[in-house]
């Protein structure tokens, strides 16, 4: 086959359909609605599997992507989904919330002159096709005498216990919450995370042998100190995340109506209170919605409240959209679907209604000034532009804090925000101890995090002098004929007994 | 073999291993209810099987409950927790839907869906010599732990509790028990001297200028109350608070209060406050948050158990025309 150039490659990419903006806006069904096979390989179709593969290196997790492209146009699905899965044992979420923009696309060489290869959109069609098929890892992992407590079940935790468990380790999962997922069920909203898909994927993980604790308070039921000591773990990851909305501290802060995005998001995704009363947990929203901030969880929070009935809701961000650092894909998302964006906007005062909600909010206008420490230019109040904003609830999504639950209940070292002090192996300062993620770093995104899960797992084998001891049998293709009632024995839906 | 045990159980699925019962001593989910015992219409109490968290609780500590996989989480203050016994004990209102339904559904020998704690950061024990432990309302149970961690660091502990009338009253037993002198109060004078939980606290005061320390449970208006009883005394007043939570892990920020003019958390920054230094009208209105909310979910839920009531009893569950 003649190299494919930049020329000969389709120019377009790949169709994907999306709900339309009218109709998703009132229901929590996923907005992007994924390839199918015809879409899948005409994308694969405009890779060039350059030599150079600077989108493996773009990947925080090193997935080949090359490699699994390669495959799809084999036709070899299956193998795809094996290579791919060497990597990233949650492509279907990885798919859909992943900043490929920034990584793995950002460095593609045909975004230019062309759209980069949708390589986020067929991590996702492999992921979702593993789930439709019930695949699995036909996985054989000699045991190793090592038991490791995760503490986190979000992605950084996951990353790192699904490596560990590959590598013969005993892993148990400690999760404070009800659910499993961490950010990913309770953060991240059904219409670009369907639960469902979070479930498929950590059954992936469990397969695996790792076991998970939900409704375990880790610091409180029990320290890190005695998992390392009486509790007998040999390692211990914290992944917990940073987590602790940010308030503002201006008046009427506390009225009724002003909430974090975090409590909106809790609300809805984990509790499901759009199916309020059917679910007990309650979340009224307001008919004048004002989120404050516009990051990723600004605009989760903004495309939520629009879910649950609000009238309108309106982003109020003291820079302007250039600074927004939401992803383009979710502004464009979000102005889709009606959101309305007040720029150069910062609340002063939140204004009471006479009976503890909230009436309206007193903002100023604000102007670019000079580059603050971020490099981004700092914003400055205009005087004498204060003007009143109409709304009835008000929710903060301007950024979180660490939790300090571990920091009250341990000696561990914190940095003097209080996020958790690591070495560059990301060991903390308590032994056998890492720690990674949103918990060291502050806030970031899903993949980063299960990139620190993926690099503390790999300090953790080298401190317990470990070497993977997985061995992957790749399914042959299926040939049904020859084989017991014509079922695949790579599939091995038997157990094997053992007759007395 | 026991690795082919470990590998059988590694097939399990993911349900079985989320919910796994007992690991270490430590349970998930499905947890047994041991013990019941109903102290009035409204009030009962709940002895749990949890060896972990009753070997972690201290006194002041709470934990969150959810009943079902459709319920929602509510915070629960310990009432008590017996290391030897492994087990933890709270005291539940029925109030709204998920404590009524609680009352309804929660047996001994049936189990709890989901349970996490124990939360919050304990009490300070220790330093003070003499204390007044004041329970009131739905606080009455939590103030127990308190008053018995008192005792146990040395303290003279002078407990006062109060209740509407002389057939409310519970733990009569338990209090005398770890108090050196145990104060009722009764709304109507049924038993005990004739008035709220300040009257107790004032007369103790009036008793002993020596008090270090007083520590109030109950609702936020009678520890309001109890704050400004100290206030011109100046003895150091802890409260507990009980804001609206979800998570109880410092990540929603549902249960902030203000504290000293400061945003606090509940949940991790609490529950314990210097009632001095809350502000209680806050709370109040903050606890009002979802007043028409859970009035439709309680009106919702009675009248669907009435229709249950109403219908003929079909043996073999799903019956009807």
């Amino acid at each position: 086959m003649a190299r494919k150039t930049i020329r000969t490659i389709p120019q377009e990419r790949a169709f994907m359909p999306v709900q339309e903006p009218a109709a998703r806006a009132r229901n929590f069904d996923e907005v992007t609605l994924g390839f199918g096979l015809d879409e899948a390989l005409l994308e694969c179709e405009r890779c060039l599997i350059c030599p150079q593969q600077p989108c493996v290196a773009g990947c925080p997790v090193g997935i080949d992507i090359p490699g699994f492209i390669t495959r799809i146009i084999d036709k070899d699905t299956r193998g795809a989904w094996d290579l791919l899965t060497d990597a990233n044992l949650l492509p279907a979420i990885c798919g859909r919330v992943c900043p490929q923009e920034d990584q793995c696309e950002g460095v593609c060489p045909v975004s230019d002159p062309l759209e980069p290869v949708a390589i986020g959109r067929l991590e996702r069609w492999l992921g979702d096709r593993a789930i439709a098929e019930g695949w699995s890892k036909q996985n054989h992992i000699e045991p190793n005498r090592f038991r490791v407590g995760i503490i986190g079940s979000g992605p950084a935790g996951m990353a790192c216990a699904a490596d560990l468990a590959k590598a013969g380790c005993a892993v148990t999962v400690y999760e404070a919450l009800h659910q499993p997922g961490g950010v990913l069920r309770y953060g991240i909203p059904d219409f670009r995370l369907p639960n469902a898909v979070v479930d498929a994927e950590i059954g992936t993980l469990v397969k695996l042998g790792i076991e998970i604790k939900c409704n375990t308070l880790v610091g409180r039921l029990f320290t890190i100190e005695q998992m390392i000591g009486e509790m007998g773990y040999h390692a211990v990851f914290i992944g917990t995340g940073a987590g602790s909305p940010r308030f503002m501290d201006i008046p009427g802060e506390n009225l009724n109506g002003v909430l974090s995005a975090n409590e909106l998001l809790t609300r809805c995704n984990l509790m499901q209170a759009g199916s309020f009363p059917e679910y007990d947990t309650p979340m009224p929203v307001g008919r004048r919605v004002a989120v404050i901030g516009s990051g990723n969880t600004a605009m989760d929070a903004m495309r939520v409240a629009l879910r649950l009935g609000a009238e309108t809701v309106t982003c109020v961000y003291r820079r302007t959209e250039a600074e927004s650092p939401a992803r383009l894909e979710e502004l464009h998302h979000a102005r889709e679907e009606g959101i309305e964006f007040e720029w150069l906007t910062a609340p002063l005062e939140i204004l009471d209604d006479g009976s503890g909600g909230v009436r309206a909010m007193r903002c100023i206008r604000m102007e670019l000034g000079e580059a603050d420490d971020s490099g981004r230019r700092r914003p400055l109040p205009i005087e004498g532009s204060e003007f009143e904003f109409e709304t009835d609830m008000v929710i903060y999504a301007i950024g979180t804090s660490a939790n300090p639950i571990l920091g009250q209940t341990s000696q561990i070292r914190l940095d003097r925000r209080g996020y958790i002090e690591t070495d560059e192996t990301l060991a903390t300062s308590l032994a056998g101890v890492y720690a990674g993620g949103d918990i060291v770093t502050g806030s970031a995104t899903v993949i980063l995090a299960m990139g620190a899960g993926r690099k503390a797992a790999s300090s953790i084998k080298r401190y317990l002098r470990i070497r993977d001891s997985e061995t992957v049998y790749q399914p042959k293709p299926a040939n049904l004929e020859g084989t017991l009632f014509g079922i695949d024995l790579a599939e091995r839906n038997f157990v094997r007994v053992q007759l007395a | 073999m026991a690795d082919r045990d470990d590998r059988r159980e590694r097939d399990a699925p993911v349900r079985d291993q989320v919910s796994g019962a007992e690991h270490d001593g430590i349970a998930a989910s499905g947890f047994p209810i041991l013990a019941r015992t109903d102290f009035s219409e409204v009030t009962f109490l709940l002895e749990i099987h949890h060896p972990a968290m009753a070997r972690a609780a201290r006194p002041g500590q709470f934990v969150i409950f959810i009943t079902h996989d459709r319920g929602e989480r509510i915070p629960l203050t310990l009432a008590d927790f017996d290391p030897a016994k492994g087990t933890v004990t709270v005291v539940v209102q029925a109030v709204g839907k998920t404590t009524r339904a609680m009352q309804r559904d929660c047996r001994q020998g049936s189990t709890i869906f989901g349970m996490v704690g124990p939360m919050g950061v304990p009490s300070r024990i220790g330093e003070a010599s003499k204390v007044v432990c004041v329970g009131g309302g739905l606080g009455v149970a939590p103030i127990y732990p308190q008053a018995r961690g008192f005792k146990q660091a040395g303290a003279y502990v002078i407990g006062v509790v109060g209740f509407r009338s002389r057939d409310l009253i519970f733990w009569e037993d338990k209090f005398r028990a770890v108090c050196d002198e145990f104060v009722i109060c009764t709304d109507d004078g049924s038993a005990g001297i004739k008035g709220r939980v300040t009257d107790g606290v004032e007369a103790a005061i009036a008793k002993h200028s020596d008090i270090d320390e007083v520590i109030a449970i109950g609702p936020p208006i009678m520890m309001k109350a109890c704050a400004e009883t100290t206030r011109p005394h100046g003895i150091k007043t802890t409260v507990s608070l009980n804001p609206i939570m979800v998570d109880g892990t410092g990540m929603c920020g549902g249960c902030r209060v203000r504290v000293g003019g400061r945003i606090r958390f509940a949940c991790v920054d609490g529950p314990d406050f210097d009632g001095h230094e809350v502000d209680f009208d806050d709370l109040m209105t903050r606890l009002r948050r979802f007043k028409q909310e859970e009035q439709a979910a309680l009106e919702r839920w009675t009248e669907s158990c009435r229709r249950i009531d109403l219908e003929p009893a079909h043996p073999g569950g799903a019956g009807g025309a």
